[in-house]
């Protein structure tokens, strides 16, 4: 019988073209709005590393002001300092831990006539890649050695090595940044996780780095400071170095635990490590440690913006009007529709089987409505990401989950809006239509 | 195959109480064709509305081809008008976008039968009232009397054991009237039992049996004494 619906569908739409245009038109317009914002909240909202994304934690701890907390009511600073990321990561107390912090330097290529550019860099561990399982496309990470030793290495973002070596697998090859000659060991494949969680100080949809090298190469190179830097006190030198050792944070780090226990064993490392700082001088605030998992720490730093979320829940009430428009419009049509009913109830049809009838066509124009809203979305999207510029590119692409998401919305809704016309359409008395023919 | 006994219907309004039915007593035997007849709200269509299940009444007892259709579902009440019962309306009721053929298929949709199946029924049906040739046509391409023969053949496809029909020339001119209760007198002769509802007194005569229902009520009167009184009236009314 569904096929046959489908056919009745099919001709009642026909018959009646511009109710159901208009139909269509407000099922889509609905759905269009809708998922233009659902889509930005879902990939603002998205899990970057799913699969391990519990056993990624980022460290805070408490080195803030003693009288009043970094933010209310009791948040410890969402960065570290110098001194806490480079004692953290000597002690290596986690499996996997990196700390790392965003720079930036001036990339001359090889190419005598390519212009100088300024890129920017993540500093960071060898443990950055094997715990966010960064993809490469040529060569690999540096190791733990070269880390200790400073050495001067580099990866490139497949970007970068379009540009400077022409996409040509350039590992071993020399690169000149900030003056220096650095030695390119590895470059990525594409890697953009959505939001960019290793570090949302400096804009959680922001593209990664240009360049990634060894973090302790910071002090070696004096780099400069990127991202947010915030501080409770001034530093008590004016020198590079006297930032390094100020109570200035500017610098993130991720530890992966893989289980409870090592989790615990971390947890009581901080406490033992801040209590070794107190008695040195530093932490004057009460203890105060957190270990957050990705998706934790994307809510503790409301990664989710919150205009996002009112624009949302205001195209949904959109939604809800185009659906209300909807309802009537498909009364009218199945009052038109009454002796036709009226007939099929007389010569044998149930009121499940014109439920049914009539279900499968508000379905076909909500399945309509859909693809067209879909098409609105791309509309949409392509406005947030024009008005926004490259900000926004993360967060504007409909991936299939949303697109199969955008049409079983439309089916849901145009369902729901059909009920009450097809029940009352199905429950018109047919001694009272075969008459009025 | 139809008894109705002492079956009221009641229509209420906040204001207003009509008996359309009253103590109506009924038999149709197999095979019978019966003529309704009687004034304009004497309670002639709620019969053919009762008998055809697309009304319930208040009290009495209704047994068709051997049930008694009170109190039956929704479900059970759809399954007998589509298994033992075919309508023939005054305005046709074919549906304007299918074809003859699809018009002929909608009661055997809800029968299940495969397509084989009602494909044989259709284009048997379809013969019979003489318009196998035209199976691809709209409605709106035939002329009243073969909308009419459509919708004969559409109330035979299921094979119904009793056909009700209500006003069915009350549409056609003389001759395509003509022409349409002779179809139905074949389609009696092959033994299916015909109600038909009609004001016309020579239609009512051509009919095996006549009744006369007056203020909801049955009086069965000779087909001759029924043509007296509609003339009767006719005449009172001039």
């Amino acid at each position: 019988m569904f096929s046959y619906y489908l056919r009745l569908a099919y001709l009642s739409i026909r018959r009646n073209p511009i109710l159901s245009a208009l139909m269509v038109a407000a099922i889509a317009l609905g759905i269009g709005a809708s998922m233009t914002t659902i889509t930005v909240n879902y990939l603002m909202s998205a899990n970057p590393i799913p699969h391990k994304s519990q056993q990624l934690f980022y460290v805070q701890v408490d080195s803030w002001d003693p009288n009043e907390p970094a933010e209310e009511p009791n948040e410890p600073p969402d960065q570290l300092t110098w001194t806490d990321a480079t004692n953290l990561m000597a002690a290596q107390k986690a499996p996997r831990q990196a700390a790392m912090a965003s720079s930036a330097a001036v990339v001359e290529p090889p190419d005598q006539d390519a212009k100088p550019f300024n890129a920017g860099i993540r500093l960071t561990f060898s443990d950055f890649f094997s715990m966010f399982d960064t993809p490469f496309l040529y060569g690999g990470p540096w190791d733990a050695q070269q880390d200790a030793n400073k050495e001067q290495v580099v990866i490139l973002s497949r970007e970068t090595n379009d540009k400077v070596f022409g996409g040509e697998n350039p590992v071993g090859r020399s690169l000149r940044i900030a003056g220096r000659q650095f030695t390119v060991v590895g470059v990525l494949a594409d890697w953009q996780p959505v939001p960019r969680f290793y570090d949302v100080t400096t804009g959680a949809f922001h593209e990664t780095e240009e360049l990634f090298m060894p973090f302790l190469l910071k002090q070696a190179l004096q780099l400069p400071n990127g991202g947010n830097t915030s501080c409770w006190k001034t530093p008590e030198e004016d020198s590079f170095e006297g930032f390094l050792r100020s109570e200035c944070v500017n610098y993130q780090m991720w530890v992966e635990l893989p289980d409870t226990q090592t989790k615990q064993d971390y947890l009581t490392f901080l406490t033992h490590y801040v209590n070794e700082q107190k008695a040195l001088g530093r932490f004057p605030r009460p203890l105060n440690n957190r270990l957050s998992d990705v998706m934790q720490w994307m809510e503790n730093q409301q990664v989710v913006a919150d205009d996002a979320k009112v624009m949302l829940w205001l195209s949904l009430m959109f939604l809800t009007v185009c659906l209300l428009n909807t309802i009537g419009l498909l009364l009218a049509k199945f009052s038109g529709k009454s002796s036709e009913i009226g007939l099929r109830r007389a010569i044998g049809a149930s009121r499940t089987a014109l439920f049914y009838q009539h279900l499968v066509e508000t379905a076909c124009i909500g399945l309509a409505g859909g693809i067209a809203g879909l098409l609105l979305a791309l509309l949409g999207l392509m406005g947030i990401s024009s008005l926004y510029g490259e900000f926004a590119d993360n967060l504007t692409s409909l991936d299939l989950n949303m697109v199969v998401f955008a049409l079983l919305l439309s089916l849901v809704c145009s369902i729901l809006a059909g009920l009450y016309p097809t029940w009352r359409a199905c429950n018109i008395a047919p001694a009272s239509q075969l008459k009025s023919q | 195959m139809l008894t109705m006994q002492e079956l009221t219907k009641t229509y209420r309004t906040e204001l207003v109480q009509t008996h359309a039915l009253s103590n109506f007593n009924l038999q149709v035997e197999e095979g019978d064709f019966v003529a309704v007849t009687g004034p304009s709200g004497s309670g002639k269509t709620t019969f053919l509305n009762i008998a055809g299940l697309l009304e319930t009444f208040d009290q009495g007892t209704y047994n068709l081809d051997g049930e008694n259709v009170r109190g039956l579902s929704d479900k059970a009440r759809s399954r007998l008008r589509n298994e033992k019962i075919g309508f023939i309306f005054q305005s046709f009721n074919l549906i304007p976008d299918l074809d003859l053929f699809d018009n002929v298929d909608v009661p055997l949709r809800y029968r299940g039968f495969n397509s084989a199946e009602r494909k044989r029924r259709i284009e048997r049906c379809l013969e019979l009232v003489g318009l196998a040739n035209r199976m691809k046509h709209l409605p709106s391409q035939l002329s009243g009397g073969q909308q009419q023969r459509v919708a004969i053949a559409r109330a035979l496809a299921g094979e119904p054991r009793f056909l009700l029909a209500d006003e069915p020339t009350g549409n056609l001119d003389s001759k395509m009237a003509h022409s349409v209760m002779e179809l139905l007198k074949d389609i009696n002769d092959r033994g299916t039992t015909i109600v038909m509802v009609t004001h016309d007194p020579l239609l009512a005569q051509q009919a095996k049996r006549n009744i006369y229902v007056k203020d909801g009520k049955v009086s069965e009167l000779p087909s001759l004494t029924t043509a007296a009184i509609f003339t009767a009236q006719a005449v009172n009314a001039d």
